[in-house]
């Protein structure tokens, strides 16, 4: 806990805040691109702190968010089959398809199970050998190498068993799609840390000089964000515009060699849909030929899917940046976590949960 | 539609060519109504059960409910006598886990829910449901549990039922406990009391029992013990009750933990309650372990603490009391109620911001990442 205390101190977080304020000479708008930035910020008033003229716009780094509508319902399918055990982490069970969601498929007689680890599934596999074992490997580049490893053990151990239905995404992509889009607002990034402690920080480079944006890779506590804000605001007033790393403790530039051996083993870059927002070229991962028989897309063959979306709420423009969660008409009225319109309501991280969750009090104070 | 074509050059793990993404189509998805089944949200504490009170239950209920929804009813039986009558069915998994057991839980949660009216538990009875198959070793664990945990907490088991279910209609051991007791005179306490100015207290730290049965739950270990404070709380609640003060509201934040107790009592006495973080005794055990799951200590569940609203004036001597109890020792004040934003509950963060505390929905959920 001393730790985590030590950035979280209120005295370095006042310092850090009186810093930004003194820098900042005008209205700057920076996107912190994970949803666990997201959820920091509005959970410790971060945003509250920081001077009215620098914006925070949420970013689409919500892995449980942006899993697109149509691999849900694939989801839902495989696991209301008879024989298959269908594992989850925890937060994908609340997160609707066109029509339900894990729970009920649950309450229905699915067997449906959460774990923690994608190696518990594969545990699982093995003591069940009369049944399908299918783990949900969902996530960026920080949830992949878990799930890459566990599909190399399968295959070494001859687990037959198991599979991953994959709908793994990545960060740069995303990033280029948003400096991208002629309503961009965003002048800066803050990257997200714990992608970069598996990637490295090689990709922000390019991108940062061919959109000409900061992008300060960050962690995730509180001072850990301050420290990027106040970096970012440092280049932004400056007219910099380079990649910096202001979580060095986690993350090296060179990205973590081992794990990401094992995943250009085990997976190959793909078109990815994300939810909300749509195709991102190359934004996401599928197994590699080599381990394709692990497929769980291609074991169970599931057809005959038809997404149904709503025009009623706007989680992609949110995921862009392009609104904040309660300027959504729906946002609080048709649209809670007890009954989200939209994947940005469930899951913890979503922007939209993190508004209704904890900033009620402004919003009805505003009104 | 915006074309893509060009953000490839230059930008790593793209390729020229690609279709470009159709931001004007940018949508959500469709509502997740309310769902037509029994989910395990239902059963969480949260917004769900309380959905399904006031929405299912009350209203088939009709004019044969008693609506005042307390942790335990308060019932006048002739002249100057009531009664506090509660039951709590206890379904736990894993039935055995650091610090305590099913068997303890069933005796020391019904006792507590007794205690939360301030009344001297007296009576209890046990209705087992057993799905066959389960070991006899197994029940007499919990069978001695129950009667150790009865006999601390000076009560007395004094009828009971047992059913059995086929293997696959259930799983293990579940137990009802319900409990009688009497209200002393003089003694009103229930969550419509809640007052602005009214401090919060609560007896010691938060989160510990969901941490511990989490800690052993699909072998998930955090490298430290956290063993589960589950304990009867009556003779705290008398000491507290003995120095006189007023107290308000009392409430054991077991599921949903003290967000839900504290929101429930914000809206049933229409005040705002105002925390300040930086008072709330979350160990270290269990903030690391709610930090690395992506859960709010606030929203774990508790067994053998309680939450007090008492008089400001009457704060210091109500702490004192607790602090003077062998379960209440690390008692403190966590906060207060105030005038604004009725029914709701706020923190005050450590960096000197503010959140709201909502309801937890249903289950607790470990977040992916």
């Amino acid at each position: 806990m001393k730790y985590l205390e030590e950035f979280s101190d209120p005295d370095l977080a006042k310092k850090l805040v009186d810093q930004i304020h003194a820098a900042t000479t005008r209205k700057w708008a920076m996107m912190e691109v994970c949803g666990g930035q997201t959820h920091s910020i509005i959970r410790h008033g971060i945003d509250q702190l920081l001077p009215e003229s620098v914006e925070m716009i949420h970013g689409p780094g919500c892995p449980v968010c942006v899993t697109p509508l149509e691999m849900i319902d694939r989801a839902l399918a495989i696991a209301a089959r008879p024989g298959v055990i269908f594992c989850s982490f925890g937060d994908m069970l609340r997160v609707p398809g066109s029509s339900q969601d894990l729970f009920s498929v649950k309450s229905a007689g699915g067997d449906v199970r959460v774990v923690y680890s994608p190696l518990d599934a594969l545990k699982l596999a093995r003591e069940n050998p009369d049944r399908e074992v299918v783990f949900f490997g969902i996530g960026f580049e920080t949830t992949a190498p878990a799930n890459a490893m566990t599909v190399y053990q399968a295959k070494q151990l001859g687990v037959r068993n198991f599979s991953l239905l994959v709908s793994h995404v990545l960060v740069p992509p995303a990033i280029a799609a948003i400096m991208e889009s002629p309503a961009c607002r965003v002048q800066a990034f803050l990257a997200a840390g714990h992608v970069c402690s598996v990637m490295g920080t090689a990709e922000y480079p390019p991108l940062a000089q061919k959109y000409k944006v900061p992008i300060v890779v960050t962690g995730f506590e509180p001072l850990d964000i301050l420290e990027g804000v106040r970096r970012t605001v440092l280049q932004l007033e400056s007219g910099r515009h380079e990649m910096e790393n202001a979580y060095p403790r986690a993350v090296r530039d060179e990205g973590n060699a081992p794990a990401m051996k094992m995943l250009a083993d085990v997976f190959e870059v793909t078109d990815r849909t994300w939810r909300g927002i749509g195709e991102i070229p190359r934004s996401g991962w599928r197994l590699s030929e080599k381990y394709r028989e692990f497929d769980a897309e291609q074991r169970f063959d599931v057809t005959g899917i038809h997404t149904a979306e709503s025009s009623l709420c706007r989680s992609g423009e949110v995921l862009q940046g392009l609104i904040k969660p309660h300027l959504c008409e729906a946002f609080g009225k048709e649209c809670t976590p007890r009954n989200p319109l939209g994947a940005t309501m469930v899951s913890s991280e979503g922007a939209c949960a993190a508004y209704y969750t904890h900033r009620r009090l402004e919003l009805v104070d505003a009104k | 539609m915006q074309d893509l074509t060009d953000v490839a050059s230059g930008v790593p793990g793209a390729l020229p060519g690609q279709a470009g993404l159709d931001f004007e189509g940018w949508s959500c998805p469709v509502p997740l109504r309310d769902v037509p089944t029994v989910v395990m949200g239902h059963g969480g504490g949260g917004a769900m059960s309380g959905e399904l009170i006031e929405h299912l239950f009350l209203p088939a209920y009709g004019a044969a409910a008693a609506t005042d929804l307390g942790d335990s009813a308060v019932l006048s039986v002739g002249a100057g006598t009531r009664l506090a009558f509660s039951t709590d069915s206890f379904v736990v998994k894993p039935m055995f886990f650091p610090g305590g057991s099913i068997g303890d839980l069933a005796v020391n949660g019904t006792v507590n829910d007794l205690a939360m009216s301030g009344a001297t538990p007296l009576f209890l009875s046990t209705a087992f449901i057993l799905a066959e198959g389960t070991e006899l070793s197994v029940l007499g664990r919990i069978a001695q549990a129950v009667g150790r945990a009865a006999e601390d907490a000076g009560v007395r088991l004094v009828t009971g039922d047992t059913k059995v279910v086929e293997r696959a209609s259930g799983d293990g051991v579940y137990l009802n406990t319900s409990g009688i007791g009497v209200v002393p005179a003089g003694v009103d306490i229930n969550a419509r009391r809640a007052r602005p100015g009214d401090a919060v207290l609560v007896s010691g730290d938060i989160g510990v029992h969901g941490v511990a049965v989490m800690s052993c739950r699909e072998g998930l270990e955090f490298g430290t013990a956290v063993e589960s404070d589950t304990a009867a709380l009556h003779g705290l609640v008398a000491a507290m009750l003995a120095t006189g003060a007023d107290v308000h509201v009392l409430r054991d934040p077991t599921r949903g933990g003290v967000s839900a107790s504290l929101n429930e009592i914000a809206r049933a006495s229409e005040v705002g309650i105002e925390l300040v973080e930086r008072l709330l005794p979350v160990p270290s055990e269990v903030r690391d372990a709610c930090s690395l799951l992506g859960l709010d200590p606030l929203q774990v569940a508790n067994e053998g603490k309680l939450i007090a609203l008492v008089p400001a004036e009457d704060a210091d001597r109500v702490l004192a009391a607790m602090r003077a109890h062998p379960l209440g020792r690390s008692a403190c004040s966590i906060g207060s109620c105030v005038p604004d934003h009725a029914g709701m509950v706020v923190a005050r963060t450590g960096l000197g911001g503010s959140r709201v505390i909502g309801l937890p929905i249903g289950e607790q959920l470990p977040r992916i990442c």
